[in-house]
């Protein structure tokens, strides 16, 4: 008979689950963990290469030669711009139309939840201009978009270099495809209108003027952000809403253009090095993939061309950063880089798809895939699983020996006695739990105007306090909730509590992986070590301390130190607590705005999940 | 029986003489010699299956085959060209109406007297084995018919991607080895040719002759099973392949070729050795009757005319006189 067939079989292999379940959970964890930092080890990475055929190889000849111009004109835009104190719309348009392009404009306002420390205002209101360099002899159904955002101060040279490349590719006949150049006002909140107006979708109640023009499906979107007139060193971005990635062919073609045009090219900021088998070019490896997964799991766009994502459209931003290099490039490599890149573009025929759509980058030049970088979940996921069956047949194996020398009649006493708590029990702590997450989610928001008036604090500082605080009372919640408990004591309840709750955090990890691995990944870590070892009768203090410290508040404290230090810019505990506080205000601000999903799950989700455990910590 | 035919052809070429340039003077009568290679007319069916601007190497192949035999002779009434796209109009294409088939752009192959029988969506297996095997419906013009007969030599030139045993059309569908073979056994007992040549310039190229079985066919391919077709140069300007590296010393070694050349197959049979090709053509002849090194590149590549001179004067019966 088979293994899992013979009941005597069975029964041994689930005896040896339960007695060796601790161990093979910890070997489990620790195997789960080094797998994941083994990805960044470079004989486990592939290199990245072309997958899209009809881009090819980089065999296009660059001829852009205007970047002095290019720069110029960044200068007059920004002069004009300190001049109107915001976007000069009406040069733009006039400069764009003197290039040949048709240009439109889009105006938007956005009342915002609360103001936050950018803004300071409840309402936003902006205005975006586009020109759209109509393909010479293609009919219009397909469409490539450039776009530079206007901030204030800063990123003029990009919007110089955009205009430079508009004229450009104004007097190019083999375009077969319409080229939308783009400037948003507002960053993100420019941009999402315009998406939003373009692609006659409202999923963020902004408030839009229609486009006037269109240019069919757009295939592909760079945005550029350039702030000095030498660079030494371009950066890719890639990470999007949600952590959603764009095609890594994109990440591809950058990376092909750098090496032929001679550009020196990053991910994350950091170089690439050469000595993977040093400790320190492992642990740069390293400090670039965790760069990309922190990123990925905080779920909010790091650059203009996360909002493109959602709608299907392959986008990256590409940074011009100025470090202290000997070797500089000036406009019109950048230019050429760019030009060369679009070229390769117009030759898609379809949308990007032959490349991963998941994928970590421990460099520019290698590439983990899904396939490679999931088994570290799954092997967190598995202690759960492990769990399971270690309560499921801790309860069987219970009945089963209660049942082995006993009458039948004293089995069912003690069967039915043993299987009263039952579903409904376990009901009251998981409503509760979750009417506490709909209290986090709800309440900041909707009492901040309450708590300004009674605190001393600006409307942001209120709403994050609020949620500190909600998230604090929720502790209290277990000497609370046992007053509603009628199965509350006994040694069935918790465990059935545990079941579900074990069950729950599976699912809703496993979920949240699949959509941002990262998220999910650094969740897992956290949460999994949780809801494997609590038990009521462990030491309360000390594990109630260490269930605070895992908890995903404090995770959220943590990665944002961690963070800080990947970038080597190491913060003190003042700076860094502001800096944690502002980074809760720009989740919950990024989830009314654009939608990230980061802010509601951890709220209703994960939070009510974690109460459940704190509940069976203090069952009795 | 052939002796009557050489004369009735000589009495009608006899009245086109001066249209003949003297190159093709042969000095004796010998009309052993005048039909030696057993053929009258030419015709040559070249075909790319690829369509996409990335392979735009496919259609240069293509239109550099049929600008030679063109050259060489063969009318346009006696050329089939299926192209499966149209590279020259691409809106990609930097230097519209033009095919080039060499860097910095010396030779445009397009040219202005192209005509193409087959074109984009015409171009699939059904259609290709019709032509072959001349199994057209009765509306098809003629330009898209392969009127060929008993005395035909015919050309067959195929380019595009092809793997071991198949040859893709246009990227939905493929043709057999096994197919082809039987549509040249269809055009052998349909008396449909006199002798064929195939060339192939694609991946794993060889592979495509394997299954002949029909006389009188000779193959050329550009790689064998297992090998790799590569292509030659890319032009930055244009920003594609110009041509596959079989087809581009071929065109290189028939631009020598004129109508007069004594070239045989042995020669062809050496164009594009492994170290220019980096792959290995191939060749088939053994269902060929004829001894390779007799038979003329122009047998099938061009359409000479073998033109004998004669002196004297023919009398012709009143009823021709009153005809014309």
């Amino acid at each position: 008979m088979g293994l899992l067939s013979d009941p005597n079989r069975r029964r041994a292999l689930i005896s040896l689950l339960t007695r060796l379940n601790t161990p093979i959970c910890l070997v489990c964890y620790m195997a789960g963990v080094a797998w994941f930092m083994g990805l960044a080890f470079e004989p486990f990475t592939l290199r990245t290469y072309m997958s899209e055929n009809a881009m090819g190889s980089t065999m296009v000849e660059e001829r852009f030669p205007a970047g002095e111009r290019a720069l110029a004109t960044g200068r007059e835009f920004a002069a004009h711009k300190k001049k109107v104190g915001g976007m000069p719309v009406d040069w733009l348009v006039k400069t764009m139309q003197a290039r040949g392009l048709e240009v439109f404009t889009q105006s938007f306002s956005r009342t915002l939840p609360f103001p936050d420390e950018n803004k300071e205002r409840y309402m936003v209101k902006g205005t975006n201009v586009y020109g759209i360099l109509r393909a010479p002899r293609a009919p219009r159904t397909e469409a490539l978009v450039l776009s530079a955002p206007c901030s204030p101060g800063d990123n003029n040279q990009a919007v110089g270099l955009l205009l430079g490349l508009a004229q450009y590719f104004r007097n190019q006949i083999y375009w077969a495809k319409d080229i939308i150049f783009l400037v948003n006002e507002h960053d993100l909140i420019g941009m999402q209108a315009w998406l939003e107006g373009y692609h006659h979708t409202n999923t963020t109640g902004m408030d839009w003027s229609p486009l006037q023009g269109r240019g069919g499906s757009i295939q592909a979107a760079l945005s550029l952000e350039l702030s000095s007139d030498v660079i030494t060193s371009l950066d890719l971005v890639l990470e999007g809403l949600n952590g959603q990635l764009p095609n890594l062919d994109l990440a591809n073609l950058f990376y092909a253009f750098c090496q032929k045009i001679g550009v020196l090219c990053t991910i994350q900021g950091k170089l690439q090095r050469n000595d993977w088998d040093s400790v320190s070019g492992y642990s740069h490896a390293v400090q670039t993939m965790m760069l990309m997964v922190m990123k990925q799991a905080s779920g909010r766009p790091w650059g203009d061309h996360g909002l493109f994502l959602r709608y299907h459209i392959e986008a990256a931003t590409i940074k011009g950063i100025n470090s202290f290099r000997q070797y500089k490039t000036d406009a019109t490599t950048i230019g050429r880089l760019l030009e060369g890149m679009y070229r390769k573009l117009n030759n898609l025929l379809e949308r990007l798809h032959q490349s991963y759509f998941f994928y970590l980058m421990p460099s520019l030049s290698h590439f983990v895939s899904i396939g490679y970088y999931m088994p570290a979940f799954g092997l967190l996921t598995v202690i759960l699983l492990l769990r399971e069956t270690h309560i499921f047949t801790g309860r069987y194996l219970s009945i089963y020996s209660a049942c082995i020398g006993n009458s039948p009649l004293l089995i069912k006493y003690v069967s039915s006695q043993q299987s009263s708590p039952g579903v409904l029990s376990v009901l009251t702590p998981l409503v509760i739990s979750h009417l506490t997450g709909v209290a986090l989610y709800t309440l900041p928001i909707r009492f901040q105007e309450m708590a300004v008036e009674h605190f001393p604090v600006s409307e942001t500082e209120a709403v994050v306090l609020t949620a500190i605080a909600v998230y604090t009372a929720g502790l209290a919640l277990p000497h609370n909730t046992h007053r509603f408990l009628s199965g509350e004591g006994t040694e069935q309840g918790w465990r059935v509590l545990k079941l579900v709750a074990v069950l729950y955090l599976a699912v809703l990890l496993g979920c949240t992986a699949l959509i941002n691995f990262s998220l999910g990944f650094i969740l897992a870590l956290t949460l999994v070590p949780v809801a494997a070892f609590v038990t009521p009768h462990i030491p309360k203090v000390l594990s109630a301390f260490i269930l605070v410290i895992l908890s995903p508040a404090c995770t959220l404290l943590f990665s944002v130190f961690f963070f800080q230090e990947l970038q080597e810019m190491p913060v003190s505990f003042q700076d860094g607590w502001l800096l944690y506080l502002s980074v809760i205000s720009q989740g919950i601000l990024d989830h009314f705005l654009y939608g990230s999903l980061v802010y509601p799950l951890i709220a209703l989700l994960v939070y009510p999940c974690w109460l459940l455990f704190w509940n069976i910590l203090f069952w009795k | 029986m052939l002796a009557l035919c050489a004369s009735q052809l000589t009495a009608i070429l006899d009245m086109n003489l001066l249209a003949f340039s003297s190159r093709n003077y042969i000095k004796h009568d010998n009309a052993g010699q005048f039909f030696s290679s057993g053929h009258t007319n030419n015709w040559a069916v070249l075909v790319c299956t690829s369509r996409f601007w990335f392979n735009y190497r496919h259609v240069a192949n293509t239109l550099s085959v049929y600008r030679s035999v063109k050259r060489l002779g063969i009318p346009d009434s006696h050329i089939v060209l299926m192209l499966a796209d149209d590279m020259a109009c691409n809106h990609r294409n930097p230097k519209p109406a033009t095919v080039f088939s060499h860097k910095n752009m010396e030779l445009n192959v397009y040219g202005d007297d192209v005509e193409v029988d087959y074109r984009g969506y015409e171009v699939t297996v059904e259609n290709f084995l019709r032509v072959l095997t001349g199994r057209l419906p009765p509306s098809t013009p003629r330009s898209k018919r392969l009127l060929s007969d008993d005395r035909s030599n015919i050309l067959i030139y195929l380019t595009g991607h092809g793997g071991n045993g198949f040859l893709k059309f246009q990227d939905s569908e493929e043709i057999s080895n096994v197919e082809l073979a039987d549509a040249f056994e269809q055009m052998w007992q349909k008396r449909r040719y006199n002798e064929l040549l195939f060339i192939i310039d694609t991946c794993q190229g060889a592979s495509m002759y394997e299954r002949f079985y029909s006389p009188n066919l000779m193959a050329l391919a550009s790689s064998q099973v297992g090998e790799d077709s590569l292509s030659h140069q890319p032009d930055l300007a244009i920003g594609v392949h110009l041509m596959d590296r079989y087809t581009f010393y071929l065109l290189e070694f028939l631009e020598d070729i004129h109508p007069a050349s004594k070239t045989n197959m042995n020669d062809l049979f050496k164009v594009c050795p492994k170290s220019q090709c980096v792959s290995t053509p191939g060749h088939r002849t053994d269902l060929f009757l004829r001894d390779p090194g007799s038979v003329l590149i122009t047998d099938f590549f061009g359409s000479v005319r073998k033109v004998e001179i004669t002196m004297e004067t023919i009398n012709l019966t009143d009823p021709i006189n009153s005809f014309r």
